[in-house]
């Protein structure tokens, strides 16, 4: 029973520990000493590998996901004669919630977990400890511009995948089940405020990008230098950034539209 | 040459990003630029609104001309007034015209209906509409169709 509690309590300190190690890591990198003159190259580059290579998925899925609630909303609301509704219900569904769910979610399992194997896998090859050898700081040179990357594109993937979702619905409803194209869009552009829905999605993509990238940044520099290390890192980033980012996404919506 | 690419890919997610931005917020939200801040107040009371909310649309023939600004009681008349905006190019409003609130299909949104009157002044600034009709209560339509039918 005691050896029980033990285990638990051991349990419970190694996490509060690492997530101090993360605060650490996140306020070493970023706020203490900022230099954005040697950043702009390596962030150009990171963006690079962490926004624009994300890019096809997100538009591919986004496409994907309008279309299918394009035809979802049709079936279920032409039972109720109001089939124009459907422009209004794409565009609020994918605006406020899956455009940044799913992009974060698709996010972590693109980018967050490469971005975990490389930095896992420059510390096993004590390419970071080198580096601090050579008397370069890793944290502003490895890992800040990542970080600042992945918060950089999140919302920008957000955006594109909100429009390009919005353009699938528009697809299927209008041209292929013959929703008159000027009451689609009008709905939609009534039901859809700037401020409220948009800009509540952008603030949401923010959070979860901050939030994403912080977890694969942080598994991989805090990761077992083994190859065993490096895997179980890469997946901890994937199932933590799914779980906090629907976790977060519960509380982020009942503050914004939950009238607390 | 590598760097070159890399940055080239890079501008075109931000050019994708900030377009995606402004399709959002004109496109889909219908958020305009222009008609905010234009335009004249004026005040209608009404014995119920229905399901009337702020940002409801103000129409003439169908067309809009304004949206509602705001919904208040008025705590001595025990009526509901309604304040509206009309864009400043709809100046033809006569001082005999009247409001209705009015559903958009069956089971649409509700939003303010005015008819011109024949009075040569106009509506301006902080003017009233006097003659106004109620939102269509479904309960109380049924409750009189009943009543009817019980006293046949």
């Amino acid at each position: 029973m005691l050896d029980w509690v033990q285990s638990l309590g051991r349990v419970g300190l190694a996490r509060l520990a690492a997530f101090g190690r993360a605060g650490q890591l996140l306020v070493q990198a970023l706020v203490a000493r900022p230099d954005p003159v040697m950043m702009f190259p390596l962030l150009v580059k990171q963006l690079y590998f962490v926004g624009v290579l994300s890019l096809i998925i997100i538009v591919v899925s986004g496409g994907f996901i309008g279309m299918v609630l394009g035809l979802q909303g049709y079936t279920i609301l032409v039972d109720y004669g109001s089939e124009q509704a459907v422009g209004q219900m794409v565009a609020l569904s994918l605006v406020r919630e899956l455009a940044p769910v799913v992009t974060a979610l698709l996010f972590a399992g693109r980018a967050g977990s490469a971005l975990t194997a490389e930095i896992g896998l420059m510390k096993a090859t004590e390419q970071l400890a080198s580096l601090e050898m050579i008397g370069v700081d890793p944290l502003r040179r490895v890992i800040a511009p990542r970080f600042w990357a992945g918060f950089i594109s999140m919302p920008i993937l957000t955006m594109i995948f909100s429009v390009v979702g919005i353009w699938g619905g528009a697809i299927v409803a209008v041209e292929w089940l013959g929703i008159f194209d000027g009451s689609f869009w009008a709905n939609m552009q009534q039901a859809v405020d700037f401020r409220d829905d948009v800009l509540n999605g952008v603030i949401k993509s923010i959070v979860f990008g901050f939030v994403v990238t912080w977890i694969a940044v942080f598994e991989g520099y805090d990761c077992t230098p083994t190859s065993l290390g490096i895997s179980q890192a890469t997946t901890r980033t994937v199932v933590f950034s799914s779980l906090a980012v629907l976790g977060l996404d519960f509380i982020l919506t009942a503050l914004m539209f939950g009238e607390l | 040459m590598r760097m070159r690419t890399m940055e080239i890919g890079v501008g075109f997610l931000m050019l994708a990003g900030f377009l995606a931005l402004v399709v959002l917020a004109l496109n889909i939200s219908g958020l305009s630029l222009a008609d905010q801040g234009s335009g004249y107040k004026i005040y209608a009371r009404f014995e119920n609104i229905g399901g009337l909310t702020p940002r409801a649309k103000v129409a003439m023939s169908g067309v809009q001309i304004g949206e509602v600004t705001a919904i208040r009681l008025d705590p001595q008349m025990l009526m509901a007034e309604v304040e509206m905006k009309i864009r400043d190019e709809v100046n033809y409003l006569s001082t005999d015209s009247s409001a209705q609130i009015l559903t958009s299909g069956l089971l649409g949104e509700q939003y303010i209906g005015i008819t011109s009157g024949a009075e040569d002044e106009m509506l301006g600034e902080g003017d009233r509409i006097r003659d106004t009709q109620s939102a269509l209560v479904l309960e109380d339509l049924i409750g009189k169709f009943l009543f009817n039918k019980v006293s046949e």
